[in-house]
């Protein structure tokens, strides 16, 4: 009771430095105090007359109250009737009666009747009163709080009541403790039935009668008991709450609106079902990881070496050859980031491998290599994350909820819309989800053939599986005849770029040859979708890895002309400096950087490669959705005025949006990225500005020129499935780097690891030269072996990790579900035995149906309770009605009710009200009386007396 | 504060029929705004269910709101109501034919409107028999107020 600590703390604080003393008026006990006292209780009633002219009458009754009272009230929640009780007491009357209280009770009224001797005064007699009580509490913590709220009600009083003087000699105007406590009590009720009228399913003409009545009530007797101020912070509260809840909303609002795309993406979901959505939801979701691994790649390695690196030309690897200056800055040849485009900050062969550059002394060679590892770890641990996460979320909502269709329908407008457009898209959105509600619902009721279906399942899977071996093998058979053509220079057009032409054709043929055979196998379209993206992934990492393959010999090829070269440039220094020494004494001058020989630099060959396929992906997909898509609405669309059939619904027609082609052309280009990221530090850029178009381009190209899917299907909440290929290609793409990087020798010429052995030496380096010596001991045994276990376990240890977490969104699903079973169950207990809680509300429900003259229509009860209000319109009612007293829910007619809860407070009390039963459920729209509980006849006999 | 808000909810409902409210009350006089013109509000204007939500306001269930009926609606309808009170008049909302059910015409009516009817029959058909097979706790065919609170008192976007 932290409100009834707080006014003792007051109280004392006030109190302190005066003391009077107790001991004196111990025991005296007279009339005088209490007659004091009393007056100045009728004071304080004062604008209560007749209730407590009433009251009189029933002095006699008062001991017991009280009694009943003292051992019955325990609740905190009723001190303000509490101490109402041992103070309205008339001395002589009473006399007799007291002395058979408890002990408890007249150790109560100690102070009290101690106090009111010091003076005919009141305000004199208000602070001893306080001050004595105070110490009283000290000797005995018994009564404390009850002491205490005495206090406060008192002080409160005295406040409450200006003119003290006027109306202190009327001797018969005093109240009944009881009287008071059910006022109180009575008021408390009235104040909650305001502050919850709202809350109520009344029509506004019965709400506005019950809130005047209760208003007037309340306003008659706040002002007796000193609660005057509660309505203006009531409202304040009130006031403070609507802000409150606005700003919440703004605030939503606000947290939407920076969500980039949010708006696009519900647009295209509304009209075309969340299926298609999710691939936009997974494009964003790569821009975001992209954007993080740009921000990594630019930030520590490409501006560093922009600002603070040697500037072009100055050293030969920054400097285009001699050889390639003529041509280095035509647009064919930028086209193939060759020239100037390969000597530049985009590809690894363009970064020196000084140890530290510019003033900050920044580690460039190792910063490079703890992006090319620090890309890698982020995005697995984003990768990872994100799908734990989603497991979480898929495991917990209600996906397969019980409710699914009625949610659907009774929940799914948003009453907010105010906006036409809006609008167009809220009924599309909603016709897009039933849609996909009813794919879900007919494949559920499904069962045909299933021999039939294994069957052309089985056959589905074998041809597919021959046309990914053909194509398989087709690509192999391309790189090694790119093999041969690399060492020839008599090149068309298409030999030079077979390999790509090739894979782009491959990936424009195959998956609608894929979808097509798909169709054999009679899946859901969910399911469905989900092989579909398995199969293209095969295709796609057959490609990947023939072109991974072919990389690599080219690789070694280099690697083998590297060598030699190398010897020959030292050579070549040796002669220059041999001849310069033998002409002259002077110091040579140094090669000019252009004439320098230098070696293949096989990193930067892959970088371009890398890059090239990227842009060369960029193109098809932008060029195929114009052409696919747009070019083929376009035509339809216009054409149809003028041509033999149908074109809009026959054959050719719209096209539809392809996920799962799109799906993994995102995935399929990360990889690149990833990949080549290490040796090209400016595709990671690229990627952005692809992700970054392609949203609007696609987006646009969607909404302007496809249709929905036939079967608008809906997407599995969380694109775990992407999420899935895209670790699976991440891990696929690591390794080939992880082995570059470990086994691999780094160029001699160019790259910030040139000059040394393995590109990991970097790290040995760093160790022996930055840190403290033990340190480097240390590392040197570590890292003999080579990183590649470390790496290894790191990813043995993620997979465990991944797994981990999946395991635990499982369980916590698993409990979330038990947990609703056995709330389903105890509601369905429940609802067998609580026929009657509903039943008010129903009445409630009833009575705000329309009034209507009697059509036949109507069904039988409602005629009843349309007919007459005031008769039962129910059985079950009329029951309540009568048995009112007992119910505590039951709904009784307005008017009776009214008329109740006006008479209450002249009811002649005989009896203390008792401990007060549990409140009323807050679901339940009711209007307590609480006159009515637990008391019999007494009650009934003010009833219908006029008041004032 | 409140009479604020009074006033201006007043002057909105002023504003609606200015010929047909007085801007005073003190004679009591009965005036009812048609339907038509409440279901014009920029509020109402788009909802599919205006009529029957401007109908179940209606004292007289004819859709021609009285002051009183006005500020109930709105009442009702902002955030500040709690979610019985809005689940009891969502359930009057959808019970077009007032029969204190929510049976399968009424799951019909709501449908259509819903997605401006373009589901075919057999859809709609589907879609209704599934609603009362969620729904419907004591297999009666429709959906008393009992299957229906319980039902979106579970749901997660019932707050309006």
């Amino acid at each position: 009771m932290p409100r009834h600590n707080k006014t003792q703390l007051e109280i004392k604080m006030e109190d302190v430095g005066i003391e009077i003393d107790e001991q004196v008026e111990h025991n005296s006990d007279d009339d005088a105090g209490r007659r004091g006292k009393t007056n100045r209780r009728q004071q304080n009633h004062k604008p209560s007359p007749a209730g407590v002219r009433k009251n009189r009458n029933n002095n006699r009754s008062q001991p017991q109250a009280r009694n009943g009272r003292r051992t019955a009230v325990e609740d905190d929640s009723e001190d303000e009737e509490e101490d109402e009780a041992p103070k309205p007491r008339r001395g002589n009357r009473k006399k007799p009666a007291k002395a058979q209280d408890s002990d408890e009770e007249s150790e109560d009224e100690q102070p009290n009747r101690k106090t009111n001797k010091k003076g005919g005064n009141q305000k004199q007699k208000e602070e001893p009163n306080n001050k004595e009580k105070q110490a009283d509490k000290k000797g005995k913590g018994k009564d404390k709080d009850k002491d205490d709220s005495k206090d406060k009600k008192k002080k409160k009083r005295k406040d409450s009541s200006s003119s003290s003087s006027s109306s202190s000699s009327s001797d018969d105007d005093s109240m009944s403790e009881g009287e008071m406590a059910k006022l109180m009590e009575e008021v408390e009720e009235k104040k909650k039935l305001v502050s919850n009228m709202r809350n109520k399913p009344w029509r506004m003409k019965r709400r506005l009668a019950a809130l005047k009545e209760a208003q007037s009530f309340v306003e008659k007797f706040e002002g007796a008991l000193g609660k005057g101020k509660g309505r203006r912070l009531f409202a304040y509260k009130v006031m403070m709450r609507k802000k409150w809840i606005k700003f919440q909303r703004d605030f939503d609002n606000f947290k939407t609106s920076c969500i980039p795309w949010e708006r696009k993406i519900k647009e295209v979901e509304s009209h075309f079902g969340s299926s298609v959505a999710s691939y936009f939801i997974f494009l964003r979701w790569m821009y975001g990881m992209n954007l993080v691994l740009f921000g990594i790649t630019f930030g520590l390695v490409v501006i560093p070496e922009v600002l603070m690196g040697l500037p072009y030309g100055s050293i030969p690897r920054k400097t285009v050859p001699r050889a390639e200056q003529a041509k280095a800055m035509d647009f064919s040849t930028l086209w193939d980031f060759d020239g100037y485009c390969k000597y530049s900050v985009l590809f690894y062969g363009y970064y020196n491998n000084q140890r530290t550059i510019g003033l900050l002394k920044f580690r460039l060679p190792l910063a490079y290599l703890m992006v090319g590892i620090g890309t890698f770890g982020y995005s697995l641990m984003v990768v990872i994350r994100t799908m734990a996460s989603n497991a979480n979320e898929s495991g917990g909502d209600g996906e397969d909820s019980d409710f699914l269709f009625c949610w659907k329908m009774f929940t799914s407008w948003d009453y907010l819309i105010g906006n036409s457009e809006t609008a167009d898209n809220k009924f599309a959105s909603i016709t897009t989800s039933f849609k996909e509600g009813i794919v879900d619902e007919e494949e559920n009721q499904k069962d045909e053939n299933i021999h039939l279906r294994r069957f052309l399942r089985v056959l589905a899977n074998f041809l597919i599986i021959c046309s990914l071996g053909g194509s398989g093998y087709l690509i192999y058979f391309v790189v090694k005849r790119s093999q041969d053509f690399a060492t020839r220079n008599d090149l068309g057009w298409y030999e030079k770029n077979e390999v790509e032409i090739v894979m782009s054709l491959l990936g424009l043929v195959c998956p609608p040859l894929f979808e097509s055979i798909a169709e054999l196998e009679e899946y859901h379209p969910r399911i469905a979708l989900k092989w579909q993206l398995g199969r293209i992934f095969a295709l796609f990492l057959g490609n990947l890895y023939t072109f991974l393959f072919a990389l690599f010999d080219e690789v070694n090829q280099k690697l083998a002309v590297e060598e030699s070269i190398k010897n020959a440039t030292i050579w070549a220094t040796q002669m220059h400096y041999a001849n310069f020494t033998g002409n002259t004494s002077a110091t040579p001058p140094p090669i000019d950087p252009a004439d320098v020989i230098r070696g293949p630099c096989w990193e930067t060959t892959v970088g371009i490669e890398f890059v090239k396929l990227t842009v060369s992906d960029i193109q098809v997909t932008y060029i195929t959705i114009l052409v696919g898509d747009f070019l083929r609405a376009v035509i339809v669309r216009f054409l149809n005025y003028c041509w033999c059939w149908d074109l809009e619904s026959g054959f050719p027609s719209y096209g539809e949006f392809d996920i799962s082609g799109n799906v993994l052309g995102l995935v399929f280009n990360q990889g690149m990225i990833w990949m080549g990221a290490f040796y090209a530090p400016g595709l990671v850029g690229i990627n952005v500005l692809r992700l970054l178009t392609s949203m609007y381009y696609q987006s646009w190209a969607v909404m302007s020129s496809n249709v929905p899917h036939e079967r608008i299907f809906k997407a599995s909440k969380s694109n775990n499935f992407y999420m899935g290929l895209l670790l699976l290609i991440l891990f696929l793409s690591l390794l080939p780097v992880v082995y570059t990087i470990m086994t691999l020798p780094p160029s001699f010429d160019c790259g910030p690891f040139s000059g040394k052995s393995k590109m990991f030496d970097i790290i040995m380096e760093t160790i022996e030269l930055d840190f403290p010596a033990f340190v480097g001991n240390i590392f040197s045994y570590v890292a003999n072996p080579g990183l590649i276990i470390p790496a290894v376990l790191l990813m043995v240890w993620l997979a465990i990790y991944y797994l981990n977490a999946v395991s635990k969104a499982y369980e916590n699903s698993n409990l979330e579900l038990k947990k609703k079973m056995q709330m389903q169950r105890d509601e369905e207990k429940n609802r067998r035995n609580n026929q009657d809680s509903t039943n008010s509300i129903m009445k409630d429900l009833e009575d705000l149906l329309p009034i209507k003259s009697e059509d036949g229509n109507n069904t039988a009860p409602e005629n009843k309770a349309s007919t007459n209000k005031n008769d039962p319109p129910k059985a079950p009612k009329g029951a309540d009605k009568q048995g009112g007293a007992s119910r505590n829910g039951s709904r009784v007619n307005p008017e009776k009710e009214m008329s109740l809860a006006v008479q209450n407070p002249r009811i002649a009390v005989t009896r203390p009200p008792g401990p007060r039963p549990p409140g009323p459920l807050p679901g339940n729209p009711q209007l307590t009386v609480p006159g009515q509980r637990g008391r019999g006849p007494p009650q009934r006999v003010g009833r219908g007396q006029p008041r004032h | 504060m409140f009479l604020l808000v009074f006033c201006r909810l007043h002057s909105r409902y002023h504003e609606l029929a200015p010929n047909l409210v007085p801007m005073d009350y003190t004679n009591d006089p009965d005036c009812k705004v048609p339907m038509q013109l409440i279901i014009n509000m920029p509020e109402l204007t788009e909802n599919p269910f205006k009529e029957r939500i401007v109908e179940s306001f209606s004292e007289a269930g004819d859709g021609n709101l009285s002051f009183n009926d006005f500020v109930d609606m709105f009442s009702v309808l902002s955030e500040m109501a709690p979610r019985e009170l809005k689940a009891i008049y969502a359930f009057k909302i959808y019970d077009f034919n007032t029969d204190n059910f929510i049976c399968k015409s009424d799951l019909e009516q709501t449908l259509n409107k819903l997605t401006r009817e373009e589901l075919t029959p057999e859809e709609v058909n589907l879609v209704c028999e599934k609603v009362i097979e969620e729904a419907d706790l004591d297999g009666d065919g429709k959906l008393a107020f009992a299957d229906f609170e319980n039902m979106i008192s579970r749901a997660p976007d019932f707050l309006r």
